[in-house]
């Protein structure tokens, strides 16, 4: 086991947001993960994509990196805010069974973004991760440099109520606070976005100031909660529906488990409850019905995940 | 008699559980190996943020071989018995030996056991502490199965002696052991060949580990107080912080940074929240100006750059907290000293639910409101300032700055009071209300702050208790021990009387109230003709009921029961169950309370058994805590004396010879001893020594100096068994012997004047 952390052939300090996404982008292709593209739905978080979620579940192994858009509308602050934003980014990493140098790969992405590993100052500090919405819990650490927060370092234990076997290493990077601090930037909306000296440089703000107003009236003042809440309700329903149908297509015969279909109806659940959440409908006694409602969706697809090929389910096994 | 190292090398252990880590990993080795019969001389267990060490020394090379003997069946037990018990001990028949013994002839079997040696032992003892290692919390990684807090990576384990080291073979779950560590994960990541504990921790030290938390500690502190000392400033004191920090670095390095100018505004306890919480920085104070003006944080690396770029970093990342915590205080501010004030805050707690059966926590303010102003003539306050502190208690719970940092809770609260306008007694209690919060911390001495800290925990025990959340086993969720620890210590370190049970029953009556009012409850009811009387339905709140409309006031409408019709399903509050039981616990806790004092049980129950109107037999209602615990320390200091211990047996002796004799005789012996009717000079001695104590006794228990009156009980000692010696009180004669009784009846009701000493053990 090496206990160096893997070194980089040549380290140009990057310039811009863009820069250090694809810093990381190439660190990862180039330590074997398979590059995945964003999830096209709403989620909260990296980890609601499929390629987290359902693929952390069952035996097969996997590898993967994406950047997620991820969207926390009571975040939002009219893009005043230096650090608060309603919609952000998170680079996300997945590698099932979780290697034994996770922790010095992690710090070889640091070094790929241009932190010079001698004057810096990286922590592991206790940071256990659970997420009541797809009941899902691990063990890790929030990953420190010269005390800021940059990454959250998790080994899954549980997911959908499932045990993970074998457990999967994650790794979420917040990309925008990641990159001010590379960067040397003290408010989002300033730093830039592609490279400075390009022909048309933008900054956050070019690209995101005026988004982040538009979602901030609307999650705060304008989405129709009526609308919302019919919406939550019918993700749920569909969602049930949907593995409610038998294992096996009468029309092609074949064994086809809707899994993915069922989950995004999942993920549409829990991203109404988060936009009824910003509109302050939901009391304090509602919101953990909704978060167990949510959860039992989840755990619904991860029952069904695990009777999919790849989820681990065999014919010779069956 | 080698010695042995183990050292077991993980990614980063949280800092909480390190310590207690190294002490289980010492005692289950020790333990694991003593028990296998290798004992030795001395053990030491040590932690950092990646390994868990062990040294033991003066350990025997191999267990001792013993003889085993085991008893087997008779000696002319079926031969396939035997067979059986031969193998089951591992012996031959010519090993067998046969003995008389009172049952017959039995065959006994002599197993010699040879001594192991400690390699094996070792090996043994170690996997096992590997798999069952009591973490508080653990993980599996990998396609493993094999449970620790954070990944394992490696096992060293060496038995060293005179004649050289060697590794002690093991393997856990694809982890061999072997001789060889890892220096610090940045300065010196290369591995390190150790010999023994001396060598393994030289070589961790020149690879930037210190090997001993409370060194990494001691360097810690004496580098910040340094730097700090350097620039005339002071490090504030915290060792909780401390030895979280030593858990966090391998190798400590001190760094002391400047918080900028524009924070330095900020509450004193708001920098040093923020700065610990978030990133574990200790707060330097400038002693010229009483402020936090500087931080210390500790790296874990020297860095070409003299930690520049991390203090730089650091900086950055301490100033965006503070600029949000800048943003929250003027922000609270400006709302404080606006036009409505505080009250928008305690407004918007109408939508904030305390407990879902009790409402919100705008509704618990307004019981506490009520209360407090109940409770202020018992404290000494002034009630309408009592009742105003009550409803901006908890009005900082909406403030942005507590939503952010909820410790700061009630300190927030005083300084926005402050800012609001409002007087020192009201700003004051809204920090000291939450007071005490535990066994030993302060208690608030302000009548104000006890009169809002009573009103809030009277309030909590009787809301939990009306809706069967009471505290059970090792559960209590909602802290109602605590609550009730603190009415007590609010009452007894002020020397308070306070009249419990109505506050209680008050308590109950809002609660009904506002139940009812939220149509929450359904069958409440007033008497009208005595108003003061509260009642509570006994199957409340499920129970359906015809509902009658009262009068509106404040544009509520009361809603009232025709009391008649509902009369058999009510009590009154003072005699529900759940009253009673709240008092009984207040009892209970103050037991625990004055048992950490060193008081008895039963000289406790002695104090609460005294009389006190509740009906025989029935839960005492003793409810004037300051005057109980003045009784229980002036009996515990009497039961010390010779004296007072023996009082108790000649009180016990008077006390059963008088019960026996009225229940035989069916009367009651009370008055009418007459010093005439005495033929010993023993019975006319005790006559004088019951005038004499007497004399001392009623004026001392109307002052409640029991001390005074449990040392003229203590006199009565030696003429009461004087009398006991000489005289006998079932004498033939009816005058004498009813004359004796009487006067045993004297010796009761002195005797029972501060407690009840038929409680007191002995």
């Amino acid at each position: 086991m090496s206990q160096t952390p893997e070194k980089n052939q040549s380290i140009a300090k990057p310039k811009s947001f863009q820069a250090i996404i694809l810093a990381l982008q190439n660190y990862w292709a180039s330590k074997g993960c398979a590059i995945l593209q964003p999830y096209d739905m709403e989620v909260g978080a990296g980890t609601f994509h499929p390629a987290t979620t359902l693929r952390s579940l069952g035996t097969q192994a996997w590898a993967a990196a994406y950047v997620q858009p991820s969207r926390r509308p009571t975040d939002g602050r009219y893009g005043e805010n230096p650090n608060r934003l309603q919609h952000y980014y998170q680079y996300q990493v997945l590698i099932k069974p979780s290697p034994p140098n996770l922790q010095e790969l992690y710090l070889g992405s640091l070094e790929a973004i241009g932190i010079n590993m001698d004057l810096h100052d990286i922590r592991f500090v206790e940071d256990d991760w659970e997420s009541p919405t797809l009941g899902a819990w691990g063990l890790g650490w929030e990953v420190w440099c010269d005390g800021m927060e940059v990454s959250q370092f998790t080994y899954f234990q549980q997911v959908g109520g499932h045990d993970c076997h074998p457990v999967s290493g994650e790794l979420t990077y917040g990309l925008e606070r990641l990159a001010m601090y590379v960067l040397g930037v003290d408010h989002v909306m300033n730093m830039p976005f592609n490279d400075p000296d390009a022909l048309i440089p933008l900054t956050y703000a070019d690209v995101f100031k005026q988004t982040e107003e538009e979602y901030a009236r609307w999650n705060f003042d304008t989405a129709n909660t009526d609308v919302l809440l019919r919406q939550f309700e019918e993700a749920e329903a569909h969602c049930k529906m949907i593995l409610e149908q038998p294992v096996n297509d009468p029309k092609t015969g074949k064994r086809i488990i809707m899994v993915h279909p069922a989950y995004d109806q999942c993920i549409k659940a829990s991203h109404m409850f988060n936009l009824l959440d910003a509109r302050g409908v939901i009391s304090v006694t509602e919101r953990q019905a909704y978060i167990g409602r949510v959860r039992a969706l989840s755990k619904m697809c991860a029952d069904a995940f695990v009777q999919t090929r790849a989820g681990g389910w065999s014919e010779d096994a069956a | 008699m080698p010695d042995l190292l183990i050292e077991l090398f993980s990614e980063e252990i949280p800092a909480r559980m390190q310590s207690r880590a190294a002490a289980d990993l010492q005692k289950l080795v020790t333990n694991g190996l003593v028990e296998a019969g290798l004992t030795y001389a001395s053990a030491a267990a040590f932690s950092t943020p990646r390994r868990l060490a062990l040294t033991v020394e003066g350990m025997l090379d191999a267990s001792p071989a013993v003889v085993e003997e085991r008893k087997g069946p008779k000696a002319d037990a079926p031969e396939k018995a035997i067979e059986g018990f031969l193998r089951g001990a591992g012996v031959n028949r010519d090993q067998l030996e046969e003995r008389d013994t009172p049952k017959g002839k039995i065959l006994f079997a002599k197993i010699n056991k040879p001594g192991r040696p400690a390699a094996e032992i070792i090996a043994e003892v170690l996997e096992q502490t590997i798999r069952n290692f009591p973490w508080p919390k653990s993980m599996r990684w990998g396609s493993g199965s094999l449970k620790w807090v954070r990944p394992l990576h490696s096992i060293l384990c060496v038995m060293s002696a005179e004649d050289g080291a060697q590794i002690v073979p093991l393997e856990v779950d694809g982890i061999t052991s072997g001789d060889t560590t890892f220096g610090h994960r940045f300065l010196a990541p290369d591995a390190i060949k150790v010999t023994s504990f001396e060598d393994y921790e030289a070589k961790l030290a020149r690879a930037n580990v210190v090997l001993r938390a409370d060194a990494r500690g001691e360097t810690i502190w004496n580098d910040a107080t340094n730097v700090a000392f350097a620039s005339g400033m002071e490090v504030v004191e915290d060792a909780g912080l401390l030895a979280e920090v030593a858990g966090l670095v391998e190798w400590p390095v001190v760094l002391m940074g400047n918080i900028a100018d524009d924070f330095l505004g900020l509450p004193a306890e708001v920098l040093q929240t923020s700065m610990k919480e978030h990133q574990k920085f200790f707060s330097v104070r400038n002693p010229k100006t009483g402020r936090i003006e500087k931080f210390i944080t500790v790296a874990n690396r020297t860095t070409a750059d003299n930690g520049a770029t991390i203090l730089a970093g650091n900086e950055k990342v301490l100033s965006a907290r503070l600029a949000d915590a800048k943003f929250f205080w003027e922000n609270d501010l400006r709302v404080a000293k606006s036009k409505d004030g505080m009250a928008t805050w305690v407004k918007a707690l109408e939508n904030v639910t305390f407990h879902n059966k009790l409402g919100t926590q705008a509704e618990l303010i307004n019981r506490m409101a009520v209360l407090a102003r109940e409770l202020a003539p018992m404290v000494g306050a002034e009630a309408d300032e009592a009742e105003a502190a009550a409803k901006v208690a908890k009005a900082d719970l909406s403030s942005e700055m507590v939503y952010e940092f909820p410790e700061l809770q009630g300190l927030m609260g005083r300084y926005y009071a402050s800012a609001a306008g409002m007087s020192d007694a009201v700003a004051a209690a809204a920090q000291e209300h939450y007071a005490p919060l535990g066994p030993s911390d302060d208690v608030p001495t302000a009548p104000v702050s006890v009169a809002v800290a009573l009103a809030e925990k009277i309030d909590k025990l009787t809301g939990f208790w009306a809706i069967d959340e009471k505290p059970t086993g090792s559960k209590d969720p909602f802290a109602l021990r605590r609550a009730a620890l603190g009415v007590i210590r609010l009452a007894v370190s002020n020397g308070l009387s306070l009249d419990i049970k109505s506050a209680i029953e008050e308590a109950y009556w809002l609660l009904l109230n506002q139940l009812n009012r939220n149509n929450r409850l359904y069958d409440i009811g007033s008497d009208e003709d005595n108003e003061s009387d509260a009642y509570v339905v006994s199957a409340w709140p499920h129970q359906e009921a015809e509902l009658y409309l009262g009068p509106s006031h404040n544009g509520v409408t009361e809603v009232a029961y025709d009391i008649a019709e509902w009369s058999a399903h009510i009590t009154p509050i003072a005699q529900a169950p759940q009253f009673l039981e709240i008092l009984a616990f207040l009892h209970d806790r103050l037991k625990v309370y004055l048992k950490d004092q060193g008081i008895r049980h039963d000289i406790i129950d002695a104090c609460i058994s005294i009389p006190d109107g509740a009906p025989e037999g029935a839960t005492p209602q003793n409810d004037d805590l300051t005057l109980l615990v003045k009784r229980a320390k002036a009996l515990s200091e009497t039961l010390k004396t010779d004296d007072g211990e023996n009082l108790i047996q000649g009180f016990k002796r008077a006390n059963n010879i008088l019960t026996q004799a009225e229940e035989a005789d069916g009367v009651e012996y009370s008055y009418g001893a007459d010093v005439k009717f005495s033929e010993t000079d023993e019975e006319r001695a005790l006559f004088k020594a019951l005038d004499e104590a007497e004399a001392v006794i009623t004026p001392a228990m109307e002052k409640q100096d029991f001390t005074t009156a449990m040392s003229a009980m203590a006199t009565l000692r030696a003429p009461v068994d004087a009398f006991f010696d000489a005289v006998q009180v079932n004498s033939d004669n009816g005058t004498v012997r009813r004359n004796r009784l009487n006067l045993l009846s004297r010796i009761r009701t002195i005797c029972t004047s501060v407690a009840d000493l038929t409680k007191v053990d002995g």
